[in-house]
């Protein structure tokens, strides 16, 4: 077969789609001025970026991972030390994400080296528990991690000839939105490069066969490893990108079990192992929980609603459910996702 | 208080924890020892167990419950043996109910896709536990502020059994704990051991298809695994409720992966083992509140959860893991 070496077009029909149809969202800003979606929707781009990281590990690897929550706080973490102005670093905010990118990497590449040979099950657990690890360290290390303050001031993004293409503020979300538009896509074209190289087959073939795999002379620990750590590089450098929108790492709980199986859920929903099924389901899973339910939320409540104060009349706590039934769903009606997905093989 | 009095007033919180999370950590046990399934729903289950329990406590009218006087002390024990029936056996029919709805369907898939599944249910009944205690009922804040903790309220005396000199307090809370989780421990060993049933689902963990050669109800064993673990779960809910007096729509996770780290600690699918865990889990946390930090402690047993998964998967009682290749 020779359909490695013939070349790859730089996105596919639906990632283009789905690109060009987000880089149309700020014309919405016209027609809701109030709702100011462009700004909104940075949320989900970073979203977005943390499930293309974890679709590494679970769609392609077929590692399942409950903890990339902890990435991300991580990626946080370390963009608010190299970047906050009560730290001696100060590097900025292009630095500050590699650098996050780097320690996300690094920090995955420790947690899995001694507990990828884990059972499936049991990795699973491993990594929930490394995540609520995290989370309750950044919260009890409060000279370093501001506790639950969290670290603020953090920079914006800044763009080279400030002349020409101007600054990134709050004041400028568009602009900003644009800015993580093209992160995202940077982020595309290089997953997309990944599956169909070299080490993206092989992890496709570990997914599928361990055994198979090693007797095609693949190191399947080895190739989990480098799964792992990309996958905690991207989550990580979200993490930066979060914390940047903020201006401020927030308190650890942002970063807590819940927003691990949001990731879990944008993987899943969007159809396992597949880039463009991850951008889907970030746009449908984010957009619901952190765009359309508080908007809804908020709207009720402006015309008298929702603010008897009874729990069942605010749309924001349907949250756990919509995340449950997701999954619940999705293993019932394509219970074969996880493991044996082979659309992310065909090409 | 002497450094010998601290000690043993930890060991006496720890041993009561321990006793409640050994019989959550039971329902993870069974379960993994017969479907082999991390049933991630089990702490909310548990959750739900003690938001009925309260929900029975306030119908009641919570003001009569803390009145020694009209109902004397004799009541509050039989107030306290009805909710632990009342809630093992909802936590019972609704852990049948979620096995037959979302877990049988799977029983054939990849393990993966079945935790992922429980995971969700997890989530589905974390939003029922919120939308319950969002319910207009006075013992439950009135309806307003779902998500806050709600007061469980006293129901036996606490006066300190040791003498009210003594530093060290004992109370007939810890004594109820005891009174309670070891008969329905040795039942469940004696169930186990002795009876049909209890045969079956030994020989269903063993080996499911040679169970069902030899004519065992395979189905059914599951079944009655779902029930005892959920049982067991729901009575430990009210246990857990009466001693810290609070309960919240998210106090499952923490729970649950307490009661689970127990049930590895022991050896994941070991009865006995899932009994030792708990009680040591319950004074690992104990002595950590006291010597260590009580901010840290979820952090020591998540850390020996880990090393453990790494270093002795198979636990301190538990078998060597046979792996299906």
């Amino acid at each position: 077969m020779s359909a490695g070496s013939s070349r790859v077009a730089l996105f596919s029909r639906g990632q283009v789609f789905l690109l060009g149809g987000l880089a149309l969202v700020p014309l919405l800003d016209f027609v809701l001025p109030s709702v100011q979606l462009s700004a909104q929707m940075r949320t989900v781009i970073v979203f977005a970026i943390l499930g293309l990281g974890l679709n590494i590990v679970v769609g392609w690897t077929g590692l399942l991972n409950l903890g990339i929550g902890a990435f991300m706080a991580i990626g946080a973490y370390a963009f608010g030390i190299a970047t906050c102005e009560i730290y001696p670093f100060q590097i900025g905010f292009w630095p500050g994400i590699l650098l996050a990118g780097a320690v996300g990497a690094l920090a995955g590449f420790l947690l899995g080296a001694p507990t990828l040979r884990l059972r499936g099950d049991y990795l699973a657990i491993v990594t929930l528990g490394f995540g609520e690890i995290v989370q309750d360290a950044l919260k009890n290390l409060e000279p370093i991690t501001k506790g639950t303050q969290g670290i603020n001031p953090l920079p914006t993004p800044w763009l080279p000839l400030p002349e020409l293409f101007g600054t990134v503020s709050n004041e400028t979300p568009v602009r900003w939105f644009y800015l993580y538009l093209a992160i995202l896509a940077v982020v595309v074209y290089l997953a997309r490069n990944l599956e169909f190289s070299r080490l993206g087959r092989q992890l496709f073939a570990v997914r599928e066969d361990e055994l198979a795999a090693r007797c095609m002379a693949i190191e399947p620990d080895k190739a989990k490893l480098k799964a792992f750590a990309m996958g905690a590089a991207l989550a990580a450098m979200a993490g930066a990108m979060f914390a940047s929108l903020l201006s401020s790492t927030g308190e650890p709980a942002n970063y807590d079990f819940q927003v691990s199986i949001l990731a879990l859920c944008i993987v899943i929903v969007g159809g396992i192992g597949s880039i463009t099924g991850v951008l889907v389901g970030a746009i449908v899973m984010v957009g619901l929980s952190n765009v359309v339910l508080p908007n809804l939320t908020q709207a009720l409540q402006r015309n008298g609603i929702g603010s008897t104060g009874s729990v069942f009349s605010s749309p924001d706590n349907y949250k756990y459910l919509i995340f449950g039934l997701a999954l619940v769903l999705m293993m019932r009606y394509r219970p074969d996702g996880i493991i044996h997905s082979r659309k992310a093989v065909r090409k | 208080m002497t450094d010998t009095e601290v000690f043993l007033q930890q060991v006496i919180y720890g041993l009561s924890n321990g006793m409640i999370i050994a019989l959550v950590a039971l329902g993870y046990t069974m379960v993994y020892g017969i479907v082999e399934l991390i049933n991630f729903a089990h702490g909310d289950v548990f959750t739900l167990g003690g938001f009925l329990a309260l929900t029975i406590v306030g119908g009641l009218g919570a003001a009569a419950v803390l009145d020694m006087n009209t109902l004397g002390e004799t009541s509050n024990w039989m107030l306290l043996f009805g909710l632990v029936v009342g809630a093992g056996l909802f936590c019972g029919g609704l852990n049948v109910a979620i096995d037959k709805v979302v877990y049988k369907p799977l029983r054939r898939a990849p393990k993966l896709t079945q935790l992922v599944a429980a995971i969700g249910v997890s989530f589905i009944l974390v939003n029922i536990a919120l939308f319950w205690g969002g319910v207009p009922m006075d013992a439950l804040g009135g309806g307003n502020a779902a998500a806050a903790p709600k007061d469980f309220p006293e129901i036996l005396e606490g006066t300190n059994l040791l003498g009210e000199e003594s530093n060290v307090v004992l109370r007939l809370e810890d004594v109820a704990i005891f009174a309670i989780t070891v008969p329905l421990m040795i039942g469940l060993t004696l169930f186990v051991k002795k009876t049909r049933l209890g045969r079956g689902m030994r020989a269903t963990a063993q080996n499911p298809i040679a169970a069902k050669l030899m004519g065992i109800d395979t189905d059914r064993v599951i079944s009655a695994t779902f029930l005892i673990g959920g049982f067991l779960g729901g009575a430990a809910s009210v246990m857990w409720s009466v001693y810290n007096n609070t309960i919240s729509f998210q106090m499952g996770f923490r729970a649950g992966m307490d009661a689970f780290t127990a049930a590895v600690l022991g050896g994941i699918g070991s009865m006995p083992g899932a009994m030792l865990g708990g009680i040591l889990i319950g004074l690992i946390r104990a002595m950590s509140d006291q010597y260590i930090e009580t901010q840290w402690t979820n952090v020591v047993v998540f850390g020996v959860l880990i090393l453990i998964l790494v270093f002795r998967p198979s636990g301190l009682l538990g078998l060597k893991q046979r792996e299906k290749v």
